[in-house]
């Protein structure tokens, strides 16, 4: 008897000693989560050094790396970054409420941040980041500041379609030309804003049998990742996208296997959408100045130098610099689209859902 | 006389709290659909779409449910029972599709031949990547249960197909429920697969609800619809494995002479190298084929270590506890069959149909209001997945748990031994090869799991899944390639240890004189 037991103990030891090693291993792991010092808001920039602040991020990895770097270079200050998808973000921001770890919510379209803006939770951003970009391209209470821009754009298959027969207007593709020719991809929040827009143009009703008719027309894709490579291995004649996927998908394919262009709706139509990315500091984070550091650094001069450089393909804001890896001048499109016009896309979201595109 | 299971001990309390916290993510959906408003009500659930959703998921899951036990039967029955050759290499490579990543069976399917899309797409890419979780536990039923049943039958002039249909089917049905209800359940909760072939179901509509509206109410609403299929399929399930008891009351099974082919062996040979290139065949020439033909492709960076002893570390943890935790609600069930412990035991099954983000978000709500230290660090991630994998593990505890004969623990208990005691000198030795085999599936889908993670890890984290994530969404084909390739080559030693633990060693045929 004595033997089992004994033999039983050694046996739980064993175990237990598995046990704290796989902790320590997982201690290993977490690394970058030490509280980053002093809350104090008003602190000056030296005192700000070797804080560290957390940034949700929705935008493009590569690129917001390449910032948060050049940002703890300049400043001192590190961000450790939580990427997602923006929307997901959003939900955890609201779910984890004025406990959450986040000082700063990177989006990729304005509803995502208009919603937390609605529900009180971000700080009013410092004067100078809003001073940085076009005021059009922030929010208009100041809760947010405009970072980059991308624009919607119409992808087609070069071997069926010339540049002319690019519709001017994005409710052309409602009529029956276009039936069984297109693609779309209704649940990405990049798509949201061109309802918006349409609801505001043509009002609910218009809107809807719009999207009746884009339905009809339509093979519906998950992503416009996957819509943007279905056009250009002929699947589809063409979709809507925003312009970015197209040269993204360029740079992984080779130019020798492109086999689409991008083409843009006229200038006012609803499809001629300049939609910004934004960044807002969350009301309840603990590193208040740190978090306005990097929304100023955002607005930047060497941020959107980054930015206009970088493999994301967007846009910079501030005045001055330019993405010369796009071949067309944001201008070309006319104004950003004011992101009070968007709302928080709730009723694009009902509309798309009554007609069953969602 | 007094019985020997008057005192139930903790198991009760231990197995109740376990159901407890993996069925929080149900209380969590409730919580916040109880937010909904009447209008919300109507206009999310009177829409046209939902019945066309409706159908669509029930269509789906019967018929890749049907294919998957079809397909796991008839592989399990040709390495088990016949004498196809290379028994042991069919079976390894049987069980591979296990060690591939649902994403990238889908993205591989979607990226080499476009047509397979929609309905019938979503039945051959699911069908392809499942039929293992019916495959394994089947083939392991078979091997270690006694083949004398079968010899009997065949001595009584039972043919065949006879013997196959009357007796070694019946054997392996609370293997084949269990594994129906496994994909079953999964097909319910599944996303990225399917907004990869564009085929749209419950679960694609939550998605787009949580990832367009950040309007957890409304999302919820959809999840409880959801929820409410998982437990028709759970009421259904337990139907089955009421009928299917399957004890064996001798010492040790013997195995069986196999069942000679034949002129069949050539076509059975066919078979299973279809199935193999099918299903893993697709996958691997994928990966080459991005590796090759992407421009992002260079060699990863060297974090890609660090990221791979991330996910090692955290599929392994969690691995352990989640099956450690299947033990006492197996257990509980298996020792009184009561309606309660049965309840207890099925609630933990409703969780594996919820949605990823569902899950992950009802983790965040919990830990950040009554777990706050432990919010975002690396035991957050590990309960997380404990929560999403336990049916996993419960699934194999339970069915190696239905080939111990009941007598067991009282004859040990009889003897003196105390009750602990019996357990672990009696009990788990009997069912370790279930408890192994819990613990390479746990660790083989929480090494690849995406949703849940971006949620729950530590900020600053990287696991090969996020990395592979980052890439994708960046339309990196080439650079996400190396990231997919260690996830496979990650889950072979775990599917090795699968077929190895779940089968243990080939009990000796009977010698022929």
């Amino acid at each position: 008897m004595s033997r089992i037991v004994l033999r039983s103990v050694r046996r739980s030891a064993v175990l237990a000693t598995a046990v704290s090693l796989s902790a320590l291993a997982l201690a290993g792991c977490s690394g970058s989560n030490d509280s980053g010092g002093a809350s104090s808001d008003k602190a000056s920039g030296g005192s700000l050094k070797g804080q560290t602040i957390t940034v949700y991020s929705g935008q493009h990895e590569q690129t917001v790396s390449a910032l948060v770097k050049d940002f703890q270079a300049r400043t001192g200050i590190k961000a450790s970054v939580r990427s997602g998808d923006e929307a997901e973000l959003a939900n955890q921001i609201l779910t984890e409420g004025p406990a959450s770890p986040a000082d700063v919510f990177f989006a990729e379209n304005p509803p995502a941040l208009t919603t937390l803006e609605n529900r009180g939770l971000l700080a009013k951003a410092d004067a100078p980041a809003l001073a940085a970009v076009p005021s059009a391209d922030s929010s208009a209470k100041g809760d947010w500041v405009g970072v980059s821009a991308r624009e919607a754009a119409f992808v087609y298959d070069t071997g069926k379609l010339r540049a002319s027969q690019v519709p001017s207007g994005v409710k052309d593709l409602a009529g029956p030309a276009w039936k069984g020719k297109l693609g779309i991809a209704p649940s990405e929040t990049d798509f949201t804003p061109i309802v918006s827009r349409m609801i505001k143009a043509e009002g609910q009703a218009g809107a809807k049998s719009w999207l009746a008719g884009l339905k009809a027309n339509s093979k519906v894709y998950g992503s416009n990742e996957d819509l943007v490579a279905a056009v250009n291995r002929g699947e589809v004649d063409g979709g809507v996208i925003d312009h970015y996927y197209w040269y993204r998908l360029r740079d992984e394919q080779g130019a020798a296997h492109i086999h689409s262009a991008l083409g843009y709706f006229k200038q006012g139509d609803p499809g001629a959408l300049v939609d910004v990315s934004g960044a807002g500091v969350l009301s309840h984070g603990k590193h208040q100045a740190a978090a306005q550091a990097f929304l100023a650094y955002l607005a930047s001069r060497p941020a959107q130098q980054i930015i206009a450089t970088s493999e994301s393909y967007e846009y910079p804001l501030a005045a001055g610099v330019k993405n010369t890896k796009v071949s067309r001048a944001l201008t070309a499109s006319g104004p950003v689209t004011r992101a009070g016009d968007l709302g928080d896309g709730k009723d694009a979201l009902q509309l798309l859902q009554s007609v069953g595109l969602l | 006389m007094r019985t020997l299971r008057t005192a139930p001990g903790p198991l009760p309390l231990v197995a109740g709290l376990v159901a407890l916290l993996v069925a929080s993510p149900l209380a969590f959906v409730g919580l916040q659909a109880a937010q909904a408003g009447g209008d919300t009500v109507h206009r999310l659930l009177a829409r046209p779409v939902v019945a066309t959703l409706l159908w669509h998921t029930v269509a789906l899951t019967t018929v890749v449910t049907a294919g998957t036990l079809v397909l796991g039967f008839g592989a399990a029955y040709l390495v088990e029972r016949t004498d196809l050759p290379g028994r042991r290499a069919w079976t390894v490579a049987l069980a591979m599709p296990l060690a591939v990543p649902e994403f990238v069976h889908g993205y591989s399917w979607v990226s080499l031949f476009p047509q397979v899309q929609g309905y019938w797409g979503a039945v051959l890419v699911m069908t392809s990547s499942l039929y293992p979780l019916v495959f394994l536990p089947v083939a392991a039923t078979l091997r270690h249960a006694d083949a004398s049943a079968e010899e009997v039958s065949r001595s009584l002039g039972r043919g065949r197909f006879a013997t196959l249909w009357r007796v070694t089917l019946p054997l392996t049905r609370p293997a084949l429920a269990g594994g129906a209800l496994l994909v079953s359940l999964y097909l319910l909760g599944e996303y990225g697969a399917f907004s990869m072939l564009r085929y749209t179901t419950f679960a694609t509509a939550i998605y787009n609800e949580y990832q367009t509206s950040f309007d957890m109410a409304s999302a919820s609403l959809l999840t409880l619809a959801l929820v409410g299929l998982a437990l028709l399929l759970v009421v259904l399930d337990a139907r089955a494995a009421r009928r299917g008891r399957v004890v064996r009351e001798g010492t040790t099974g013997r195995g069986c002479t196999p069942v000679a082919l034949g002129r069949w062996k050539p076509a059975a040979a066919a078979a299973s190298a279809a199935v193999v290139a099918v299903t893993l065949g697709v996958p691997v020439f994928a990966l080459l084929h991005w590796l090759v033909r992407g421009s992002s492709t260079t060699l990863p960076s060297a974090s890609i270590v660090t990221e791979t002893a991330t996910t090692l570390g955290y599929s392994l943890t969690s691995a352990a506890l989640a099956t450690a935790a299947a033990v006492p609600v197996a257990l509980y069930s298996w020792r009184r069959p009561t309606r309660l412990a049965r309840t207890v035991e099925r609630a933990a099954y409703l969780t594996r149909a919820l949605p990823g983000i569902a899950v992950a978000l009802s983790v965040v709500y919990f830990a950040i209001r009554y777990a706050q230290p432990l919010y975002q660090q690396p035991s957050l991630l590990v309960a997380g997945y404990v929560v999403l994998f336990f049916p996993l593990a419960l699934t194999s505890v339970r069915a190696s748990l239905a080939h111990v004969p009941h007598g067991v623990e009282d004859v040990a208990r009889s003897l003196g031994v105390r009750r602990t005691v019996v357990l672990g000198r009696v009990v788990l030795p009997l069912i370790l090869p279930g408890l192994g085999s819990a613990f390479a599936m746990v660790t083989l889908t929480a090494s690849t799991e995406l949703t849940a993670t971006l949620l729950l890890r530590p900020t600053g984290t990287e696991t090969l899944a996020t990395q592979f994530w980052v890439y994708t969404t960046g339309l990196s084909y080439g650079a996400a390639a190396p990231y997919a390739a260690v996830m496979v080559a990650l889950s072979v030693p775990a599917v090795l240890i699968l077929t190895r633990r779940t089968f243990g060693a080939q009990p000796t045929a009977p010698k022929e004189n």
